[in-house]
């Protein structure tokens, strides 16, 4: 084990090099000088094992047994493989990756107001966009959490999102990053950047899937500034497959009066582990982290968030529930931190969690580290099996078994599903719902 | 006129304890029935073993239902098959509505007999006219089952769904319980509008003012797990005025007869 955690490591360090001179033109001092550093804190940070406390539950080496590698070149696929993965046909903005790298001729750029940009971050270090050197590397910290530094090593491709001040883009933004590891075992490391002026607004939906039912690791971080006043609707959709790997952090730095609303689906993967950073950097500031994991199988799924309550005056509303059969593992960690100057600070957390099986299990666990006296902080975590007397009574009106578990679970699910604004992301997580419930009833 | 219910010699036994000791009762089409019984006789036991509750555990006995052996069968089959409870504390299920519960309760009722489903159209405008048997609120239908319904709303809704699914036995535990007159009237006609000779009913109730409404052909009186007497309609008019300590009182002369 020791061997292999020292190759993992080993591998990405000797190789780094070699991927800093293949990079042309995507290689400005400001971006090599983040990747070099991020590469110092890889080296040094210390792979996680079971003994950390934030990795606890969740044993990563699985992971370090396979070797994934990074893709170096750009590919394709046909149009009609990526059909199943679109919401509908009227989708206006569509951003695609295959394997890290963004496909131009599968995405659509409609009607994108002056000023906007939506596009490949490869191409915007290449033109040397001032907002590189800004933004990237700012709001996911890669000095303690290795995956996010050998992110920040490798950073490549993946979205960028600008909307400047005053701006509302209207049609949500879809971004679909593909992992296909039919011909190798890939290592897929979607790198995203997402800056929003001053009273601007967008939709953004990161959307996980696989072309196959195969072997990979996807290591995506996403980095998120919402200037004052501005407005972001997250949904993140999770379908890799159940044979991968998925880690993903999501740094987020909001300002002023600024909103954050994230909703969160985890269907796939054997392990996934996202965290949430997000930080309250002024006053009045709203942070709503929703989501929901199912899982099945021997697969495990932990989410772990911060809302870091710097400042004064802002709230913040986590709602995370979970589904779990057979021999699957949730784990779910919120912490709150309230700092000594945050005042009249409003956190409420709340994580419920449905067991279908008896060897199913979860550990949860709210984290409150509240140092200001005027607060109003509230959590709560229930794990519990499907109400008898609610699956009794539908059988009574002659729903059979399996069909009113379905209905149950899907009732359980559905306060998650119904806050979620963006409508035609919406329909597509109702679908993968409607499917995984009632596979076994017609 | 057929035998549609036979519960011979029954005896239940919940969470170790014994709370039903030997029923017997007959159920003929087109007969109603009255259970009446003080707190805790059992009649919500005997209620929901017939709709099949798992966790009741039937240590003795046998029941027959439409010649079948009905404790052989599946929750939703007895429902399949014509047999309705509606709870005396029906159950809220937040996150179902009313409409889609009713709609694949129909549907599921309608596969099992070989039927197509019903479309969404067909469906509604059926909904809309039992609707009018109960004289139910129609914002009620898009509401979660039992969620935050008044308990008058609750009972009017179990009617509701009975006026919805056809049965053919119906068991009412205690649909009168909580209702003011106007409601007990409103519930009353609903069953009475869908009595006929091809069906059944049971009527559990403490109160003899249920059935100055739905007239029973008998009347049994449950007492410590065991009907101690039975009798037509005026039995529950002497209940009434005696009092269920006379019940007490006498159960071994009544058992003995
Ligand atoms: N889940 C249970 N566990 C243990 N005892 C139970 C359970 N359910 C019912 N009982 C007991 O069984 C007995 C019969 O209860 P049941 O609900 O059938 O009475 P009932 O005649 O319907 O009363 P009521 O008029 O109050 O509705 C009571 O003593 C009750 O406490
Ligand atoms: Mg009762």
């Amino acid at each position: 084990m020791i061997e292999n955690t020292f190759e993992f490591k080993h591998w990405f360090t000797e190789n780094f090099e070699q991927f800093i001179s293949n990079l042309n033109g995507e290689s400005w001092e400001s971006v090599n000088s983040l990747r070099r550093e991020a590469m110092v804190n890889f080296s040094n940070l210390r792979l996680p094992t079971v003994k950390d406390e934030e990795w606890k539950y969740t044993n990563i080496t699985p992971i370090l047994k396979e070797t994934f590698k990074p893709v170096h070149a750009k590919s394709t696929i046909p149009k009609d493989e990526i059909e199943k993965f679109l919401f509908d046909d009227k989708e206006n903005i569509l951003l695609v990756f295959l394997n890290g790298y963004y496909v131009e001729e599968l995405s659509r750029l409609k009607g994108v107001l002056k000023g906007v940009q939506i596009g490949s971050l490869a191409a915007a270090i290449k033109g040397n966009s001032p907002l590189i050197a800004k933004h990237l590397g700012k709001y996911a910290d890669y000095k303690e959490h290795i995956f996010t530094a050998l992110s920040s090593a490798y950073s490549r491709d993946g979205a960028i999102i600008f909307v400047p001040a005053g701006k509302i883009v209207e049609s949500p933004i879809h971004i679909l990053h593909i992992s296909d590891a039919r011909e190798e075992k890939i290592l897929n490391l979607p790198r995203n950047l997402y800056v929003l002026g001053e009273n601007s607004q967008a939709s953004i939906i990161e959307h996980f899937v696989s072309t196959e039912e195969s072997t990979y690791l996807t290591n995506t971080v996403t980095e998120i500034f919402l200037d004052r006043n501005a407005v972001l609707n997250h949904v993140k959709i999770q379908e890799e497959s159940k044979k991968a790997f998925h880690i993903a952090h999501v740094g987020v730095d909001q300002e002023r009066s600024s909103n954050f609303v994230s909703h969160t689906f985890l269907f796939g993967a054997e392990l996934s582990r996202n965290d949430y950073i997000t930080r309250f950097n002024d006053e009045g500031g709203e942070c709503t982290l929703n989501g929901l994991y199912l899982i099945d199988g021997k697969r495990l799924c932990d989410v772990h968030s911060t809302i870091d309550h710097a400042m004064p005056h802002c709230n913040s509303h986590e709602h995370f529930k979970g589904i779990l059969d057979d021999e699957s593992r949730g784990v779910f960690n919120g912490k709150v931190l309230v700092r000594k100057d945050a005042q009249k600070t409003n956190a409420f957390q709340e994580n419920n969690n449905i067991i279908l099986s008896k060897s199913a299990l979860v550990n949860t666990k709210p984290q409150l580290e509240i140092f200001a006296d005027d607060v109003k902080c509230s959590h709560g975590a229930t794990i519990g099996q499907l109400d008898y007397d609610a699956l009794f009574y539908l059988k009574t009106r002659g729903i059979g078994h399996e069909k009113a578990k379905a209905i149950l679970i899907h009732a359980f699910a559905s306060d998650v599903v119904r806050s979620v604004t963006i409508e035609n992301s919406k329909s597509h997580i109702e679908n993968i719902l409607i499917q995984k419930f009632d596979k076994n009833l017609n | 006129m057929e035998k549609m219910l036979e519960i011979k010699n029954l005896y239940v036994s919940v969470e170790g304890n014994e709370i039903l000791k030997g029923i017997n009762l007959s159920v003929n089409t087109g007969e109603v029935h009255a259970i009446m019984g003080p707190n805790g006789s059992g009649k919500s036991t005997l209620a929901q073993v017939l709709a099949g509750r798992e966790d009741y555990e039937i240590t003795a006995g046998e029941i027959f239902y439409k010649g079948k052996n009905l404790l052989e069968m599946a929750p939703e089959d007895r429902a399949r098959e014509g047999i309705f409870l509606a709870f005396q504390y029906p159950v809220e299920i937040p996150g179902v509505t009313n409409t889609n519960l009713l709609k694949t309760a129909v549907n599921e009722i309608r596969k099992y007999n070989g039927l197509e489903s019903m479309d969404a159209l067909e469906f509604l405008s059926f909904l809309k006219e039992r609707m009018k048997l109960v004289e139910l609120d129609q914002s009620l239908l898009s509401r979660a089952v039992n969620e935050g319904f008044s308990g008058g709303e609750k009972k009017k809704n179990e009617i509701f769904q009975m006026a919805v699914l056809e049965p053919k036995l119906a068991v009412l535990d205690e649909t009168d319980s909580g209702l003011d007159i106007d409601a007990l009237r409103i519930v009353a006609n609903g069953v009475n509008k869908l009595r006929s000779k091809d069906n059944a009913t049971i009527v559990v109730t403490h109160y003899q003012r249920l059935l100055n409404y739905i007239i029973p052909d008998f009347v049994h009186v449950l007492y410590n797990g065991k009907i101690v007497t039975s009798g037509g309609k005026e039995l529950a008019l002497e209940l009434e005025e005696k009092g269920y300590d006379w019940v007490k009182e006498h159960a071994a002369e009544l058992a003995a007869g």
